[in-house]
């Protein structure tokens, strides 16, 4: 199918963007990569009055170490993500996490601004936001705030973001130096680049046989990312031997209530965060153990 | 500065400038074929699932039916024509002639210039990562197997006869 008709804009400038938003927030959709906005499109599912592109805003470009975090901007591209040295090096859950995003053509246009402020229960980045504790900017001619990954997603695509403000950028904050870093990330899809039917985004720091400050986070069952809080309990501060991985399965069993949906049953979808949980947990504590 | 229902864009296509006139909510793949008559571009389900419209926009795989053609302004376009016309998809063509990776031949200009990409990312895939690749390709009459194969031959640099 076709698009419904619309307008459309490419401001060369953020403030003229964020005057358009604040004048036809409602009615307008920012454009970026396109990669979910086209097919709503496409199948109908939307009708904005009014097309912003924002591809040629060059202040929302960049991936920069900033004090203390890595500053990604919300229009780079999910591939050029994954191929930076910067994640690499001081961020490599994203850099794990970005393969599985869709196909190659479309993380060579998608935008983790986009995919953000979309907030698909499913998508990869939200999930590592909240398991690297990253901090949302968002933009308008109020002014700039700061959200919270954990503060900023609240449905299914839905967000704190208000119709007039831009998503401008993402920053992940950087651990200090002692301790070593680790991190984690698997996904359960049906075929490479379906939707998850569950994932996770784990970060640690290792301190001999036991991880700790551990944050957990799931996608795909939930209206939301989430944090397993019960499950990071759980293995806080305690050596991952088989009792704290059983405890941890248990206690993710306990918090999840994942939707009953045609494709995949509630029960599923828990089953099998409780088995990427383990195997997870179970491969981290083998590095451990071999000192990897 | 204001919104448009129509807009002109200038951008190379295939080598060519290209200079048009076109509604803002056509997009790339309907330009590409409708207005320039290059229908080598295909459309399969215009919602980025199919993986049939792949073209390469500024030297990077992209789904053109999920971009509009007023966003393609100032860029540079290759789609399989001028893959072919370069020479430089020569040998996974007859590869995949040989090893008939194509029937219908519908998937098959995107599936070209998909594999090139990974061919020059990656000049040797193990055949796990030309799967992974070539996930967003859809075939419905190969089985792909033999896709596989035809990258594969490709990469292990055996010459096609």
């Amino acid at each position: 199918m076709k698009a419904p008709p619309f307008t459309y804009i490419k401001p060369t400038t953020i403030d003229s963007c964020l005057q358009l938003l604040a004048e036809h927030g409602d009615e307008a959709q920012v454009i970026a990569g396109g990669q979910s906005l086209m097919p709503l499109l496409n199948l109908r599912l939307a009708a904005p009055s009014l097309l912003i592109d924002i591809n040629g805003l060059g202040e929302l470009r960049g991936i920069d170490h900033e004090q203390g975090c890595v500053r990604i901007g919300a229009l780079e591209r999910h591939a050029d993500i994954a191929r930076s040295e910067t994640v690499r090096q001081a961020v490599p859950l994203l850099a794990a996490a970005a393969p599985h995003i869709a196909h190659v053509a479309v993380r060579e246009r998608g935008t983790i601004g986009g995919s953000l402020a979309l907030a698909d229960p499913a998508a990869e980045w939200p999930a590592g936001c909240l398991a690297l504790g990253a901090i949302v900017e968002l933009t308008s001619t109020r002014g700039v705030r700061q959200v919270m990954a954990e503060d900023f997603f609240q449905g299914i695509y839905e967000t704190v973001r208000q119709a007039d403000e831009l998503l401008t950028a993402v920053r992940f904050p950087l651990a200090g130096a002692s301790g070593e870093d680790v991190f984690a990330f698997d996904e359960l899809a049906r075929r490479r680049g379906d939707f998850a039917i569950a994932g996770l985004a784990l970060t640690a720091r290792r301190a001999g046989k036991a991880l700790g400050e551990v944050r957990l986070a799931f996608f795909g069952v939930a209206d939301r990312p989430l944090l397993a809080r019960g499950a990071m309990s759980a293995i806080e501060g305690r050596t991952l031997d088989d009792v704290a991985i059983s405890a941890a399965a248990a206690a993710l069993a306990g918090e999840l209530d994942p939707p009953e949906d045609p494709a995949y049953p509630a029960a599923y979808r828990r089953r099998i965060a409780g088995v990427l949980l383990t195997r997870t947990l179970k491969r981290l504590s083998l590095e451990a153990q071999h000192g990897a | 500065m204001e919104p448009d229902s129509d807009r002109r864009i200038v951008l190379i296509v295939n080598d060519e400038e290209v200079r048009a006139e076109v509604p803002v909510r056509r997009n790339l793949v309907d330009f590409l074929r409708q207005d320039l008559g290059l229908t080598g571009t295909h459309i399969g389900c215009e919602a980025g699932a199919c993986g049939a419209c792949t073209v390469l926009v500024d030297g990077r795989l992209a789904r053109a039916c999920l971009m509009l053609a007023v966003q393609a302004d100032r860029a540079t376009i290759e789609t399989i024509e001028g893959a072919d016309a370069s020479g430089r998809i020569a040998e996974l063509q007859a590869a995949f002639h040989r090893l008939n990776a194509l029937q219908c031949g519908y998937c098959t200009p995107a599936m070209l210039l998909t594999a090139a990409e990974l061919l020059r990312a990656n000049p040797s895939p193990s055949r796990a990562e030309v799967r992974d690749w070539i996930s967003g390709n859809f075939c419905r009459c190969t089985g792909y197997q033999a896709i596989v194969d035809a990258v594969m031959a490709v990469a292990e640099g055996e010459a096609a006869t």
